[in-house]
């Protein structure tokens, strides 16, 4: 099964309540994950400030912000704060600068997101506990999204959570299963992409991750995606500016999107749109199988 | 049950009806409600998406729904007049028998999936898969349908008002489609049919009972080519 929403804030004002919207957002699809759940927050200060990068980790040491610190001479404000399974790092430095530094500090550590505007939070247990523990309804910021998750494929822990964020500010969300991704996942090693799980979900992100190096838009690196995945899915991709959904061309996965003049929002079921403010006016969609909707900032 | 209290009547039936807040009380508490009924009328509060709501209701008693409802609305319902005042999640009105469901707003896929009987309204889009192996029902959506419409339906009507998406009556056996849009491609072993005096006959029946004003004359009629129906000796790895 699994859970998705994503919310996409158009109108300033509502910047501050990003966080709020988000958890009752994640109300609405907990019965379909359970098991865990990931959550991907743009633009609060507060966890990612202006100027800096973040970089989410889980088995994180107790003294990673020493030892990384130690790391990256000149740079005196690494600071640590960690909330449940994940550790979150921000430095005044670059996203793939504390990430490499995180991993040759603490290698039995795991890089789940970079970036300079994204924070993002991993962990097994029930959603609504894992959103306090994340201090969820105190988030603001521009973008969110969220996946809950009823592992089929591979164990439950903080490692299969999704979103999976493998490039500068991205992250991918999916519902479903690929099918090819073995054969796929050999054709990126070869071209010299290193993964961190046998997920399927990951060679996805890996992927998309690849043709956004590469120059595509978001649109384009779906398009492809489409074209070279086999299997079902639903996918909700962000990155530093944008917010794309994209379902197979069977489209057995659901979603539906809303889109109201101060806000995008896309969930796997309306339930979690319900109480969105505005939500009677929106414009509200299912969309259309092999079609890629994507919206900027 | 607490939550439950004579209200008002609802616009649409003149007798008391029993107010239930899903707020107050849970799906499986309204369903058991329903499904012994003690009243004739019943009026739904804050369904919020709930699913299940109005499942497997078979007496002749009136259900309103005041707002959005999730998958399986009025799913196998029997004798039952449903409403649903906002739109409802996959599979409204699934393998319904008789009766009727009526959803004021959109519907998600796999409406009225493998319906035998009754009349599901959808005022005003549904989405892929619409009638998916319906095996007898009748189905009129106000507005578009998606993609897959009608795959595999065996026997029923269905009335799309607007367009219809791709792969209309994939594999169709011997269900009547009306369509006063737009086609996409249509499925395998679907092709348009003439329409006769029967036809504009049954749909003129369907709109009225829908309670649309559209001429049968702008509709369309699509149907079995009766291709797929035995096995024809002629694919080379069998023959």
């Amino acid at each position: 099964m699994c859970g998705i929403i994503g919310l996409h804030l158009r109108d300033p004002e509502l910047h501050p309540m990003l966080g709020r919207l988000l958890d009752d957002m994640l109300c609405g699809v907990s019965e379909r994950g359970p098991d865990s759940v990931g959550v991907a927050v743009y633009g609060d200060d507060r966890r990612n400030p202006g100027g800096q990068a973040a970089v989410s980790v889980l088995r994180a040491p107790g003294d990673l912000d020493r030892s990384v610190a130690a790391l990256l001479p000149g740079t005196p404000d690494v600071t640590a704060s960690r909330a449940g399974d994940t550790t979150v790092l921000t430095a005044p430095v670059t996203g793939e600068t504390l990430a490499a530094a995180v991993t040759a500090a603490a290698p039995e550590a795991l890089v789940v997101g970079r970036g300079d505007d994204v924070v993002v939070y991993k962990g097994a247990g029930h959603p609504q506990d894992l959103a306090r523990t994340y201090g969820l309804r105190e988030v603001s910021g521009w973008q969110g999204l969220a996946h809950t998750r009823m592992a089929t494929e591979s164990a439950i822990n903080p490692e299969g959570c999704h979103p999976y964020s493998v490039g500068p500010d991205q992250c991918l969300v999916h519902n479903g299963s690929f099918s090819n991704h073995a054969t796929i996942r050999r054709e990126l090693e070869r071209r010299g992409v290193t993964f961190d799980s046998e997920n399927d979900t990951e060679v996805g992100a890996r992927f998309v991750a690849a043709c956004l190096a590469d120059g595509d838009d978001l649109e384009k690196a779906l398009l492809r995606l489409g074209e070279t995945f086999d299997g079902f899915y639903t996918l909700l991709v962000t990155t530093a500016d944008g917010f794309a959904v994209v379902r197979d061309e069977i489209a057995c996965k659901p979603a539906v999107i809303a889109e109201h003049p101060r806000w995008v929002a896309m969930a796997s079921e309306f339930r979690a749109l319900a109480e969105l403010p505005g939500i009677g006016e929106a414009r509200i969609f299912e969309p259309d199988p092999g079609k890629v909707y994507t919206w900027q900032r | 049950m607490a939550a439950l209290s004579r209200a008002e009547a609802g616009e649409r039936d003149p007798a008391p009806a029993v107010t239930v807040d899903l707020h107050e009380v849970g799906v499986r508490a309204l369903n058991a409600e329903l499904h012994a009924p003690t009243a004739r009328s019943y009026e739904v509060l804050h369904p919020a998406g709930a699913h299940s709501i109005a499942a497997g209701v078979h007496d002749e008693i009136d259900v309103r729904v005041r707002g959005h409802a999730g998958y399986f609305c009025a799913g196998m319902n029997q004798r039952a007049h449903v409403v649903v005042d906002g739109s409802v999640g996959n599979g409204v009105a699934e393998n319904m028998m008789s009766g009727s469901v009526r959803v004021r707003g959109d519907a998600s896929q796999s409406a009225g999936a493998t319906g035998r009987g009754g009349l599901l309204v959808i005022e005003g889009r549904a989405s892929m898969r619409c009638g998916i192996s319906m095996k007898g029902s009748d189905i009129v959506v106000g507005g578009d349908i998606g993609a897959m419409g009608a795959f595999m339906a065996q026997a029923g009507r269905l009335v799309v008002c607007g367009d219809a998406g791709d792969g209309l009556g994939d594999s169709i056996y011997e269900a009547r489609l009306y369509v006063r849009g737009r086609t996409g491609t249509l499925g395998a072993d679907c092709v348009e049919k003439e329409m006769r005096d029967e036809h504009r006959a049954e749909l003129a029946e369907l709109l009225a009972a829908a309670g649309l004003d559209h001429r049968p004359e702008e509709f369309r009629r699509y149907g079995s080519a009766r291709t797929l129906y035995h096995f024809t000796g002629d694919h080379g790895s069998y023959g």
